[in-house]
């Protein structure tokens, strides 16, 4: 199913490029987020009232005492944009672990046993592709109480169908192969048959959709924080600093296109990352 | 082609049942409802009220029970916040969001079959890249983001398209183009995957061996069978849209089904919010449905499947 595996679906690009750029972009936004504290030129939280969106460098009215100028609140924003990334990769990663943890098992075990087990498996899919994501993810943050980590937990529970699809294909494939029958047969038992036989082999799909769910967890949870039911100010999510300068967007644009362009940014260095990981570990599938 | 029939038709009001379960329970998150009805500092006596006007004094399942049989009857309830009934309240913003639907799907239409074909065509060459990289984009951006810099051109720059609202076409223009170039990037990839494969087939060489001008070859035998597997996508994104609409309406203040979703889930309306979550499912259900008979009607093969 290679529909459900590339993020761009362009799988004859050349000598892996994708990989290099995907890997050196989002190796420099871990950098920004993990190193935040010693780069950033102030602290992200404050509010200096008499330097009110103050523009960046780059305008005339710039000042490289704040490089990308400070929002609404006097607030550095390029101290918020690197503290901002901590947030997106915390998500990111967070809810490709608990979702993957979930649709792993739910797709190995269907894979493996097939029968009643996939039937119940499949229609836990079908049900949870029915209902729509961001909806969902609203009405229940919103029922169970804004925070990051209600965001972690909501998206982790809610994300976990594109791991069950493909770990169950993936496994029903590796299931067939001889090295499975013969670890059967020298009576190893399921779960170890699982853990060292099937999961080794199907770990390079698993490694490609964490990265793709990460990249969508990362535009969910900016999409709840935009619309106020996510992350919850003063923390600086890139999601929620686009909606606060909401208002300012007609003088101040740069307010909104320097943490949107971060988010794209960010996307597209997970999905290229994706993209080259799916060429390198999969090569037999390039076609 | 009948027992298929049946077989698929029950698992579609097998998962329509369960997602009603899982709508109906969401109240629940917050722990006891009355109590985030009637809000924070609410008088004991309030609570009470509430809880008994409600019915939610009575045992999980039968208010369950007493919900989906009103639903099958046709009365949806009766909305907190707007203080009317649900279903003339939904079904007057359904065309909207359908419409809006409808609208983003054909601009998605519109810049991935070109694009794609054209990809295809010219496979690694620049104009392949040229086609990534709007693929690549639109997939990168947050499409809030995406729309904001439309109001930013279109609205404020330009003047050419109202900021927010809805009534007129001019106001579905910016929300059709944000939610369609969302969308075009997984019909694009599927488009030049198929017109890769179609035009390595026997039959277009034969046609190009028997002269066939290039555009005949390309768009009456070529895009044909490549375009199949778009039918059945296009079931599929039509419902993702339908759901995604809920942040681009709220950007655009539309007034269609998924501002009020947004509405709803922030008055706590949670009658409303109850029966929007189901029928985007069951509208999703029905579009996988159709599109799944409609394959198996076209390919014998899936049937026995």
């Amino acid at each position: 199913m290679p529909g459900w595996i590339h993020a761009f679906g362009w799988p004859d690009m050349k000598n892996n490029k994708a990989l290099y750029v995907g890997c050196g972009l989002l190796l420099i936004i871990f950098c920004m987020a993990i190193f935040a504290p010693w780069l950033s030129p102030h602290d992200p939280y404050f509010q200096d009232l008499t330097y009110r969106t103050v523009p960046p460098v780059w305008y005339e009215q710039g000042t490289w005492l704040h490089p990308l100028g400070t929002d609404q609140l006097g607030r550095d924003y390029l101290s918020r944009l690197f503290y901002g990334a901590r947030i997106s990769l915390l998500i990111g990663a967070s809810v490709a672990v608990i979702s993957g943890l979930i649709g792993c098992t739910m797709g190995m075990l269907a894979g493996y046993f097939g029968g009643r087990i996939d039937m119940i498996v499949s229609f836990f899919v079908t049900t949870r592709l029915s209902m729509p994501v961001i909806l969902v993810a609203l009405a229940t943050v919103a029922l169970v109480g804004s925070s990051m980590w209600v965001v972690i937990m909501v998206l982790g529970l809610l994300k976990w169908d594109r791991f069950a699809v493909v770990m169950r294909s993936a496994t029903q494939q590796v299931r067939a192969m001889e090295y499975v029958a013969a670890a059967q047969s020298a009576g190893a038992s399921t779960l170890r048959i699982l853990l060292t036989e099937v999961l080794p082999n199907v770990l390079p799909h698993l490694i490609v959709i964490a990265t793709l769910e990460a990249a969508s967890a990362i535009l969910l949870e900016a999409a709840l924080s935009f619309l106020g039911l996510g992350v919850q100010p003063p923390l600086p999510s890139w999601g929620l600093m686009i909606s606060e300068a909401k208002s300012y967007m007609f003088f101040s644009f740069w307010l909104i296109a320097i943490p949107g362009t971060a988010l794209a940014v960010l996307i597209f260095a997970i999905n290229l990352a994706g993209d080259g990981l799916h060429q390198w570990l999969t090569p037999q599938e390039r076609g | 082609m009948l027992a298929y029939l049946v077989k698929r038709l029950g698992l579609a009001v097998l998962v329509a049942l369960t997602v009603s379960v899982i709508a109906y329970m969401l109240l629940y998150l917050s722990g006891d409802p009355a109590l985030a009805i009637a809000g924070e500092g609410a008088r004991q006596a309030d609570i009470d009220l509430i809880r008994k006007t409600y019915g939610f004094d009575r045992p999980l399942i039968v208010q369950y029970g007493d919900w989906l049989l009103k639903l099958l009857r046709g009365d949806l309830g009766v909305s907190m916040y707007f203080k009317t009934d649900v279903a003339p309240l939904i079904f007057s913003k359904l065309s909207t969001t359908l419409l809006l639907a409808v609208y983003a799907l054909t601009v998605a239409l519109v810049i991935s079959v070109p694009l794609g074909v054209l990809a295809a065509i010219y496979k690694n060459s620049w104009i392949d890249r040229l086609c990534l990289a709007v693929a690549v984009v639109g997939q990168s951006m947050p499409n809030f983001f995406f729309a904001l810099i439309l109001i930013m051109l279109f609205s404020i720059s330009w003047r050419l398209l109202p900021v927010s609202g809805s009534g007129t076409w001019q106001h579905f223009v910016m929300p059709a183009i944000t939610l369609g170039y969302y969308a075009a990037p997984a019909f694009m990839r599927l488009i030049r995957a198929g017109m890769i494969e179609v035009l390595s087939a026997d039959y277009i060489r034969t046609a190009r061996a028997k002269g066939l001008p290039t555009h005949t070859v390309i768009f009456k035998h070529a895009l044909r069978n490549a375009i199949v597997p778009v039918v059945a996508l296009a079931a599929v994104q039509l419902g993702f849209l339908l759901g995604g609409s809920i942040v681009i309406e709220t950007i655009f203040a539309l007034d269609g089904l998924g501002y009020l979703a947004y509405q709803s889930i922030t008055f706590k309306d949670y009658p409303v919010t109850q029966i929007i979550v189901l029928l985007l499912s069951v509208i999703y259900i029905l579009l996988t449905l159709a599109s799944d008979v409609a394959n198996a009607w076209l390919d014998p093969r899936i049937r026995v499947a």
